[in-house]
């Protein structure tokens, strides 16, 4: 079982990123888990075709201790798995200790053990590495290798820098590795030169440049998948694409984060140059 | 032979990494007294250095154990696991006296909202409200006190919000501290929030107007072992009429009504002065240190209080007292001097006591070789003349200042600006204390906030006849063969405080100097052969 975590900041497209790419792996007959580690619980609302879904730590709240695994597991599109940890309302508690709290819960109940098959489990965790809780899942092994989301605009970059010094502390400890940025395109110029760039200077690839296209829109009106929506789009193959190169990634390391100058350095290089 | 105070210094920082050492250093003093009345500068309320092990308490153990803690009738509540709560469980030994069986004494009860990984996550503010309704259903208390713990400040539930919807909804006092504990370098922190939250809150609401000509408070006051109920009786005895304490046998009606009083006694400086001054500039009420410990100092401190009523009458009374209580600490200071004289101890306690406690022992004979607090500042040992110089750092400022202004139509100057200079001249230090430092001999060591292997170097080196310090250090100090006396809890003795107190301290102090006991404590390693373990490779 491979065990992915999506990284990414906030609003650049990591549910539905991480939706579509699992929709595809369905697709190509791989058993996926996908937990989403966000207190607003709209990881997995895609692949459900709505949110009706009931959240790890409000099922644990209103069950008590008994809790088991299909109270808080569901089936979605080509059989995946979905839950969702859940959390506490904006400004109030801890959500980062609910992750700990829900992650623990499911290993708990036996969710990765051998027995379910799983190919694949994906987490879908929060904006950038806020505190311990959201780090959760590259802790102790829970998440092997990351994936992170960005775009060629200057604070997704920063926060795919920042994410990476994140890694690199968790890295020797918990062995989680660096798997490749994920360019979701927002039409900046020189975005494709950019980002192999700057992959290529934390010692990682761009594993997929996936273009903006408006069919992913549609579908999310429509409460699903573009691959589920409408399958022979270009937009569809996208994400197909995806899905194989991830399928198919040898190459995992240890990112070396950038200084702030270097990054700075390459936004003009890249940026201006256009 | 005399050990060299110098050397020893030295010898104490060698164990520590060479900037830590640097730093270390100034926490170390070698006690100078100056000509010109001065004392060398020590470093104080500072982070202990990582990975020592420390005396110093928590942030909440000082706000909830210390300062609110006695008070029988404001029920406190924790907010947080339940382990805060149960460890700061009557463990001080603050004794109370509720007038009658009807009077409401919350002391013997430990209430807490035992928060779970639920309330962590989703917030911890509706158990909290739960817990205080279900705690005023039970016991329909006058004031209700909540504590934050460690947790509550870092998922940020709003204790003071709670406390202000509770407080309209029930219709009594309700108010929080955010005492987290890791809030300041010791618990320090603790009795100044404690202290500013008191003032906020309580002080100054409660207007019945107190006849009596003679009203203090008494500031500082823990009755630990009963040492307030001493007091009180000498007071009584005096003629004094007290007020309120802070806050030892005291209740919240007499907190409210505490402005009433002409002038604040301070006992314990460091915990407390920052009421005595917020007092002053708000109703202009004047404070002075006093000290009840020791018969010597118990006397200086009735005598002070005459002279700042300046009344014939008190003054005489105080005397009468005095010479009446004198006759009985003499004839017993005189029975263990002999037994006692030329002993040493040793003082690591608190923010007040390792200088009050000195002059007890040198009633007795005994000398005073090493000392320092736990959670002291800087003017507890050099003095407040020290005050302006004193570097706020970052840790400070952590903690909220409250910018108090005179009372528009409660602000009344007790004594006037040529009253004040009046008594000055005639020897009242009034808002003054002196520290510790100058009262101590010239060569003693001074070691601030003293880290648990300079403790156990201390005793093998200086070798004293007894040490005083609390319980974390008190089983590690007999099994190097000296005793111990706790001085925040007593043990299991006191009160300590007054004539009637000092007696008490010399019978025991002579008791565990002069026993035998010690001589026979040896350690199995002493006597029997070493075992060696081979390891065995795989």
């Amino acid at each position: 079982m491979r065990k992915v975590a999506i990284y990414g900041k906030g609003g650049i497209g990591k549910s539905t990123t991480t939706q579509n790419t699992v929709a595809a792996l369905a697709e190509m007959g791989k058993k996926v888990m996908v937990v989403g580690c966000d207190p607003k619980a709209d990881s997995t609302r895609l692949l459900l075709g709505g949110l009706a879904q009931k959240t790890v730590l409000d099922t644990l709240r209103e069950e008590g201790e008994d809790v088991a695994l299909e109270d808080i597991r569901l089936r979605g599109f080509g059989n995946t798995y979905c839950t969702e940890s859940g959390g506490p309302e904006p400004g109030v508690g801890c959500a980062g200790r609910g992750i700990i709290t829900s992650i623990n819960l499911l290993e708990q109940l036996g969710a990765y053990h051998e027995n379910e098959n799983l190919d694949y489990v994906f987490y879908d965790v929060l904006g950038d590495v806020v505190c311990g809780g959201f780090a959760m899942p590259i802790r102790e092994g829970k998440a092997q290798e990351i994936y992170i989301v960005c775009s060629g605009e200057m604070m997704a970059m920063y926060a795919a820098n920042n994410i990476c010094k994140g890694i690199v502390k968790f890295a020797n400890a918990g062995g989680v590795r660096l798997g490749g940025l994920i360019c979701n395109s927002r039409k900046v110029d020189n975005e494709r030169e950019m980002i192999v760039e700057l992959a290529a200077q934390l010692g990682t690839q761009m594993i997929h440049f996936v273009p903006r296209d408006n069919d992913v829109q549609r579908a999310e009106i429509n409460r699903k998948t573009v691959i589920d929506w409408k399958s022979d789009a270009p937009q569809a193959d996208e994400y197909r694409k995806l899905a194989r190169a991830i399928d198919a990634n040898q190459k995992f390391v240890i990112p070396k984060p950038l200084t702030m100058d270097t990054l700075e350095h390459l936004l003009m290089d890249y940026g201006l140059a256009a | 032979m005399k050990p060299n105070p110098h050397t020893v210094k030295d010898e104490l920082l060698s164990a520590l990494p060479k900037k830590s050492a640097r730093k270390r250093a100034e926490q170390i003093v070698v006690n100078e007294r100056r000509p010109d009345g001065s004392v060398p500068e020590i470093k104080a309320n500072v982070r202990t250095t990582p990975g020592a092990i420390t005396q110093r308490g928590c942030t909440y153990a000082g706000c909830k154990g210390v300062v609110i803690g006695p008070t029988r009738d404001i029920l406190s509540i924790t907010h947080g696991p339940i382990g805060c709560g149960f460890y700061s469980w009557l463990t001080r030994r603050n004794q109370t006296r509720p007038e009658g069986p009807e009077d409401a004494n919350y002391i013997p009860y430990c209430l807490s909202t035992d928060m779970q990984d639920e309330q962590i996550v989703f917030g911890g503010e509706k158990k909290l409200r739960a817990a205080i309704e279900e705690a005023y259903e039970l016991f329909h208390p006058k004031a209700i006190a909540i504590f934050s713990t460690c947790p509550v400040g870092l998922i940020g539930d709003d204790v003071h919000a709670v406390a202000r919807d509770m407080k309209e909804k029930l219709g009594i006092n309700v108010f929080g501290f955010s005492c987290e504990g890791y809030k300041g370098v010791s618990q320090s922190a603790g009795h100044h929030i404690a202290n500013n939250q008191l003032f906020k809150h309580v002080v100054g609401t409660n207007e019945t107007p107190r006849p009596e000509k003679f009203k203090i408070n008494l500031l500082g006051e823990y009755n630990i072992g009963g040492d307030a109920f001493v007091i009180e009786d000498l007071f009584e005895r005096c003629g004094i009429t007290l007020v309120s304490t802070f806050s030892g046998n005291s209740t919240y009606d007499a907190f409210a009504n505490s402005h009433m009083a002409d002038l604040n006694a301070v006992m314990c400086h460091r915990s407390i002065n920052y009421v005595a001054e917020m007092m002053e500039k708000k109703f202009g009420i004047p404070w002075i240190k006093v000290n009840f410990v020791g018969a010597e100092g118990t006397a200086k401190s009735l005598r002070h209080i005459a002279q700042y009523f300046n009344d014939a009458e008190l003054s005489e009374r105080v005397e009468k007292v005095i010479s009446d209580e004198m006759t009985d600490v003499l004839k017993t200071q005189f029975a263990v001097r002999a037994r006692c004289e030329g002993k040493t101890a040793m003082l690591f306690v608190g923010g007040s006591r390792a200088h009050h406690y000195q002059t007890l022992f040198a009633e007795m004979g005994m000398k005073t070789v090493a000392a320092g607090y736990e959670f002291g500042h800087r003017d507890d040992y050099e003095g407040r003349r020290v005050l302006p110089t004193v570097k706020v750092d970052a840790d400070s400022r952590n903690i909220e200042e409250l910018h108090v202004t005179p009372d528009d139509t409660r602000y009344l100057p007790r004594r006037g600006p040529d009253e004040l200079v009046q008594l000055e001249a005639a020897g009242l230090d009034v808002a003054g204390y002196q520290g510790m430092m100058p009262e101590m001999e010239e060569g003693a060591l001074v070691i601030d906030d003293l880290y648990h292997f300079e403790m156990e170097r201390l005793l093998d080196i200086y070798k004293p006849d007894i040490f005083c310090a609390g319980v974390k250090e008190k089983y590690a100090v007999q099994k190097a063969g000296i005793p111990c006396k706790q001085l925040h809890s007593y043990d299991y003795g006191g009160p300590y405080a007054g004539f009637r107190g000092a007696i008490n301290f010399y019978n025991e102090i002579d008791r565990m100097v002069n026993t035998r006991i010690w001589q026979y404590v040896q350690a199995p390693w002493e006597t029997e052969e070493e075992l060696e373990v081979e390891e065995i490779a795989s």
